[in-house]
């Protein structure tokens, strides 16, 4: 009893220090990968930052009256004025949607195929 | 355990015999039993002893082995600790109230120079030269050959003056990571966000602190690293704050005024939906303070804060206000209005040398008698004046978020004679800011309910205090509605939004002393609509004068308030106000039982 404990013990032994070897260096490699993760996660942040000062840059109300003056032609847009406020009863209603029978109806009889189910379709 | 007897029999009995004492055997075998209990309890304790100063030497040990690992061995961070935004941003943007940006930071370089470790200082010096047209090549030249090994050539450099400099390879050059603030509109609310700069400098980093404005007054928030990621969210509306600008800017041309101010305020919250001063400058190109001149004329000269003047008529509102407030007139009252007013050595007359006569307390307001106002003062008396004044703010420095709001304190007179309380009823003999006059209207405009100023965006309003029953309140606004409709504002009408307000013409006062009989300082306070007052406007010009008819005109009805209508006009349906249809007089309403 006593040699087998002796080996198992030992296999123990082997068998957990084996495994502190591998997790020391998966660990190591999680850091390095978050590391790296975290350098790119800061370039895109620093990348957003400027994307989004660029585009307010691009958006500055100076800019966008000059272009709308430059494209007046095309789109000639005008400051909003009071009276362009409506009431909702006075907005434009899509026209009714036309019909989708343009010509005659053929009053003759029809033959309809199937069976009349006695059940409530619904 | 069997003890020993205390009197054993034998020794007793032989004792006895001999005629001994038997009681000393007794005492003798006592003595030993208690010298036997000592020594076990001593050995115990020193056993006790030595193994607690067995756990004394393993703790110290292992504190010792600790502090010796740690001071033998490299420092290094913990590498899964989390980078956030807080790392990258050291200082928070900031963003109007729709969450568009006004101010944010961008990465860039500072170039450097180790002279000592350059090549070639006079090819660099003319390279550099070429990249920088403002740089002296000689200049550079002697510089790097003096000896000295450390010197800044430049704070910020673009992308492209960075692959420049690359280009030239010079060892010598290097550069440093820098944080600059940006302000992607330019110009656009420049007097607000003040400016930022370099403070403690390094060649791996630098602080960015605020000069002026509310980057300077929040410099504290803005830097909070705890609040890096959050931006700093303004009441100011962008585009309100844009189209108020442009047309400032084209009134203030047509006016031939050198300078402008208009404020924009929320009556309900106080928050400044638009500030905007003229003229302004770009705060990503801040100009330096002016070291000479009057500061009143340099364009970083907020006069919205800093343009403390006597605002004249506009004041005389209150004057009203506070007479009905404390029942001593009410709107039709008659107050005898005739001028001059002779008091002691001063002569209070009217605009033009008119003489109104008797008037009623609304037709002061809306007809703008300084006599009638005057009136109105002397029943208020200075006390109770000084008292109302103070209340809606007109004493101290306004509690905007801007550095420049606590060093712009009105000019109130020492004394209080009666004198001072004439003029002040009609906004003479004390100065005060356009944002003074904003804050005191919008009292009027909240139903007689103080509000405070401020330039954040807020959720809760704080209570403010009543200075006026609502009542007088609606009474006051409606004398204000008269004074567009019937009075000295007439071109104030902007149809649908019921504009009232009350003009105000000042002299503007000379350097030495006495005014300047034509250069005036025109106010217009508006409120709008009429009916349920939103917003406050206050426009003011400086020394503006209206050519377009054959003689000049130079106050505030002809000046200011064609500038403050056309604002309004451009603005309230940007505000997302629905012009208030005129009620057709013809239609009997059924009353309703």
């Amino acid at each position: 009893m006593r040699p087998f404990l002796l080996v198992f013990t030992a296999l123990t032994l082997m068998a957990l220090a084996f495994w502190a070897y591998r997790e020391n260096y998966a660990t190591q490699s999680a850091l390095r990968e978050t590391q790296q993760l975290q350098t790119e996660v800061a370039q895109l942040r620093e990348a957003l930052t400027l994307q989004k000062a660029e585009w307010a840059y691009l958006n500055r109300p100076d800019r966008l009256h000059d272009l709308v003056a430059l494209n007046f032609e095309r789109l000639p847009l005008l400051p909003l004025e009071p009276g362009q406020f409506q009431a909702v009863a006075d907005l434009a209603m899509p026209p009714p949607p036309p019909s989708m029978i343009d010509r005659p109806l053929d009053l003759a009889p029809l033959d309809v195929q199937g069976i009349l189910s006695e059940e409530d379709p619904l | 355990m069997i003890r020993a007897p205390l009197r054993p029999l034998a020794r007793i009995l032989q004792a006895r015999a001999k005629g001994e004492n038997p009681d000393v055997i007794e005492r003798e075998n006592l003595r030993l039993r208690a010298e036997a209990t000592r020594d076990r309890a001593r050995a115990r304790a020193e056993g006790r002893l030595v193994i607690l100063g067995f756990a004394f030497f393993c703790a110290f040990s292992v504190i010792g082995l600790r502090m010796g690992v740690l001071a033998s061995t490299e420092p290094v961070e913990p590498k899964a600790a989390s980078s956030g935004a807080e790392i990258l941003t050291l200082r928070s943007d900031i963003v109007d109230r729709n969450g568009r940006l006004l101010a944010t930071n961008m990465v860039t370089s500072a170039l450097y120079a180790h002279p000592r470790q350059m090549i070639d200082p006079a090819r660099v010096a003319a390279e550099l030269t070429v990249i920088f047209p403002d740089m002296n090549a000689e200049d550079l030249q002697r510089r790097f050959t003096d000896g000295r090994s450390f010197m800044w050539l430049r704070r910020k450099l673009s992308p492209e003056q960075v692959q420049a400099v690359h280009d030239i390879g010079d060892p010598g050059l290097l550069f440093g990571p820098r944080e600059m603030r940006l302000y992607p509109n330019g110009r656009m609310a420049a007097h607000v966000l003040g400016g930022a700069s370099f403070g403690a400098e390094g060649v791996n980093a630098a602080e960015v602190i605020g000069t002026a404005g509310i980057e300077k007054a929040l410099d504290r928030r803005l830097r909070d690293p705890a609040l890096a990621a959050t931006p700093l969210r303004l009441s100011l509306d962008l585009t309100i704050q844009a189209a108020t600008t442009e047309i400032l800017q084209a009134g203030m041309a047509i006016m031939n005024a050198p300078g402008a101010t208009a404020i924009l305020m929320d009556a309900h919250t106080g928050e400044v939906i638009s500030l905007v001063s003229l003229p302004d400058f770009d705060p990503n190109d801040r100009p330096a303070n002016p070291t000479s001149g009057d500061p009143a004329d340099s364009p970083l000269f907020n006069r919205a804060m800093q343009g403390v003047y006597e605002l004249g008529s506009a004041f005389k509102i209150f004057a009203a206000a506070q007479a009905m407030e404390l029942g001593l007139v009410n709107k039709d009252t008659m107050v005898n209005s005739n001028a001059p007013l002779v008091w002691g050595k001063f002569r209070i007359r009217e605009f033009k040398d008119k003489n109104y006569g008797t008037l009623s307390v609304r037709d002061i307001i809306v007809l703008s008698s300084n006599v009638g106002s005057a009136k109105l003062g002397l029943m208020i008396g200075g006390e109770r004046q000084q008292a109302f004044l103070k209340s809606l703010g007109f004493f101290d420095a306004t509690s905007l978020e801007l550095i420049e709001a606590a060093r712009a304190k009105p000019l109130i007179p020492a004394r209080w004679p009666e004198i001072v309380t004439i003029t002040s009823s009609y906004g003479h003999g004390m100065s005060a800011s356009p944002m003074h006059l904003a804050a005191g209207y919008a009292a009027i405009a909240n139903g007689g309910v103080t509000v405070t100023p401020t330039l954040l965006k807020r959720d809760r309003v704080p209570e403010g205090t009543r200075v006026l029953s609502p009542a007088v309140a609606r009474t006051s606004i409606d004398m204000l509605r008269g004074v567009v409709t019937d009075g000295t504002a007439s071109f104030g009408e902007v149809e649908g939004y019921e504009v009232a307000g009350k003009t105000g013409t000042a002299n503007k006062p000379r350097k030495g002393g006495g005014y300047y009989e034509d250069k005036n300082i025109n106010t217009f306070a508006a409120m709008f609509p009429a009916s349920d007052p939103k917003y406050v406007l206050v426009v003011t010009l400086y020394e503006p004068v209206d050519t377009s008819g054959t003689q000049p005109h130079r106050t505030a009805g002809w000046t200011t308030v064609p500038v403050a209508a056309e604002i309004i006009r451009r603005v309230a349906p940007l505000l997302g106000l629905r012009p208030i249809e005129p009620l057709a007089q013809d239609v009997l309403v059924p009353a309703g039982n």
